[in-house]
């Protein structure tokens, strides 16, 4: 299998749904010639024409709402926002219109959507670049929310995504882009709202979404050094929320910690962790639910304080250690 | 209006300020001495300097993600603002904002902008305040050519003009929004004819002439604090460089860059100066070592400032 980039995965994703299916489009901002403020979209202006990669000018909510109506109307469109934050710009064409219109029409309509943007800190971009918040998605009945953390689930679920006929925002963390994974050629899709286990292990749960799977996977392997088995469940999907791996994990380790890059306080990891509570795997917790996650604070600009603001690999050790104590 | 030898020495030297503070901006991004990106004005100085002349001290500002010129020449500190880039807890944000976050309310900066479009209602807001509370106050709110295109742009301009608030719109068009062409991204041929939409004076100015703009805005805000309502100015002019840190430039031609080149606003501006006898080479030159100097020294002091505290970290959340 070769090795690829996220960012190649997620792009080679894209071009396959566009070539499969033609009612596919891709519209935002400067993702044609400029390729994307990212370059997911790099190359794929000159392939497919102005027509299926539009240009727009810098107006989020009406991008977004051209999304809806479009996707209303038997197309498929992926709407890119540039940075996760100014999708609070694209809010109320996503949740007041998008997230509501098949519901509200009694089930006679559907939005089939994607919203993708990038997310996350780590980039010195500041408070308004550089927030995470899937979890305020999530809030929203008839949104999907999905976050991948490797090149081989980008692909297969930014195809499911294309595919699915539920508005679906998709969070890529900017940080990701540059991850290298192994991502087999060709189509494969992956079903929305499964868990994924990362690395099977006996001793306590570590449930981590999007970058935070990268570091919990470095923090695992230092502590095999250390004798302690450490398994890591990435939910993927977040809505829907596949409690059921996690809770089948957490029978057997009967311990978790819960690792986010959103702020802590309503996330979704306080969803996942009353989840686990709610359920028949409280009975075998051997120590109480760990959280870590986000400050509640905007994003500082500062490099010092912007590493304080997310977990790292560090935070996640101590915690892990702390839970076993 | 005259503008007096003063003034216009002012004003060249607010435009080799702002100039020469970003090329050193630029110096330190490149030598990786800066955190995260940032978006140069080199260029277009006399868009800013030409406005905030026409302003008074206590008036107001609002600023955008390529503020550092609108910064500079409302009073920004030099010092202050360096600190800031490198995160220091000496600079005008305490290093928690950076680049496109400096504010200095004191001197009447409400504030860069991470978002396109975002400071437009601030602006009104601000000036909707000076309306309520007669200081007699009036708001410049600067914003590009791609912000001409936000929802809030089109909200805050009718509000404005009903209420006839304190406010002077200027859009500062440089041709791109990031990308994309202006002629690409907005529907009619120049900005400024937006203004009638909103039943507002409307008025083009050759934004790499810093008089023109000058006098543009004096009389926009004279109007403004006549209690006659917001003016929807349009100054053309360039970006030479890069959006950002990061901009391979794929959709622009060298050629184009190269002929606004030969435009720039403060070797023209120097030219204007020394023909009509307002100043001598050598006192221009004069102006230029000073400001090198401050350039200097506002670097070193920002180096020499300490680094936030990370117990610090949730400090300022809440009031
Ligand atoms: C709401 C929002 N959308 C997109 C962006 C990304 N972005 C930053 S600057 C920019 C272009 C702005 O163009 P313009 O308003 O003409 O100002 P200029 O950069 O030319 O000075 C874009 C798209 C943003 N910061 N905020």
């Amino acid at each position: 299998m070769a090795e690829k980039l996220y960012i190649e995965a997620l792009r080679e994703g894209l071009r396959e749904e566009m070539l499969r299916d033609s009612s596919v489009f891709l519209i935002g901002e400067d993702i044609g010639v400029y390729g994307g403020a990212f370059g997911v979209t790099k190359g794929l202006v000159q392939e497919f024409g102005e027509k299926r990669v539009i240009d727009t000018p810098i107006s989020e909510t009406a991008i977004t709402g051209i999304g809806v109506g479009a996707a209303l109307c038997g197309m498929r469109p992926v709407v890119e926002i540039m940075f996760s934050d100014f999708t609070t710009l694209a809010m109320e064409q996503l949740v007041n219109q998008g997230a509501k219109i098949r519901y509200m029409f009694g089930g006679k309509a559907k939005v089939p959507m994607v919203l993708r943007t990038p997310m996350g800190s780590g980039t010195g971009a500041a408070a308004q670049h550089s927030q995470s918040f899937p979890a305020v998605f999530a809030h929203f009945p008839g949104l999907k929310v999905v976050m991948p953390s490797t090149p081989y689930d980008v692909k297969g679920l930014i195809k499911a995504a294309i595919r699915d006929d539920n508005p679906v925002v998709f969070f890529e963390h900017k940080l990701l882009y540059r991850v290298k994974g192994e991502v087999p050629e060709g189509d494969y899709v992956l079903p929305l709202g499964k868990a994924d286990i990362k690395r099977k292990g006996n001793d306590v749960t570590i449930i981590a979404g999007s970058i935070m799977v990268i570091k919990a996977l470095e923090a695992a392997k230092e502590l095999e050094k250390e004798g302690i088995d450490v398994e890591i469940i990435d939910p993927v999907t977040i809505k829907p929320l596949d409690m059921e791996t996690i809770v089948k994990s957490v029978k057997k380790t009967g311990r978790v910690l819960i690792v986010e890059d959103d702020p802590k306080s309503f996330g979704w990891g306080a969803e996942v962790a009353a989840g686990i509570v709610e359920s028949e795997a409280f009975d075998y917790l051997d120590a109480p639910v760990k959280r870590l996650a986000g400050r509640d604070i905007p994003i500082p600009y500062n490099p010092n304080l912007e590493r304080h603001a997310v977990p790292q690999i560090e935070d996640i050790l101590k915690g892990v250690k702390q839970i076993l104590r | 209006m005259e503008l007096t030898k003063e003034k216009r020495l002012w004003m060249y030297k607010k435009m080799y300020e702002v100039r020469l503070f970003e090329q050193e901006v630029d110096r330190l991004f490149k030598a990786n001495m800066i955190w995260g990106t940032c978006h140069l004005s080199v260029g277009e100085e006399a868009t800013a300097v030409g406005s905030i002349a026409a302003i008074r001290e206590d008036d107001m500002i609002t600023s955008t993600h390529r503020g550092h010129g609108h910064c500079i020449a409302k009073g920004g500190k030099l010092p202050l603002m360096f600190a800031e880039l490198l995160g220091k807890e000496t600079g005008y944000c305490k290093g928690r904002g950076g680049s496109m976050h400096i504010a200095d309310i004191e001197s009447g900066n409400l504030g860069a902008n991470g978002i396109v479009g975002g400071g437009i209602p601030i602006a009104t807001g601000a000036a909707l305040a000076s309306k309520l509370k007669g200081d007699n106050k009036v708001t410049l709110c600067f914003f590009g050519d791609g912000a001409n295109n936000q929802g809030v742009f089109h909200e805050s301009l009718n509000m404005a003009s009903l209420w006839k608030l304190p406010v002077v719109y200027i859009c500062e068009n440089n041709v791109y929004g990031m990308s994309l062409h202006v002629g690409k991204s907005t529907a009619v041929a120049n900005i400024a004819d937006r203004a009638s939409a909103y039943s507002m004076p409307g008025v083009i100015v050759d934004g790499n002439d810093v008089e023109a703009v000058y006098f543009a805005v004096k009389e926009a805000v004279e109007r403004a604090r006549r209690g006659e309502g917001p003016t929807l100015i349009e100054a053309k002019t360039y970006r030479w460089l890069g959006h950002s840190k990061s901009d391979a430039n794929l959709y622009r031609t060298r050629e184009e860059i190269e002929s606004w080149k030969l435009k720039c606003p403060i070797k023209r501006y120097r030219e204007k100066l020394i023909s009509e006898n307002i100043a001598t080479a050598d006192e221009l030159d004069e102006i230029e070592n000073k400001v090198k100097k401050e350039i200097e020294e506002a670097l070193k002091f920002a180096m020499e400032s300490p680094e936030p505290s990370v117990a610090d970290i949730e400090l300022d959340v809440y009031a």
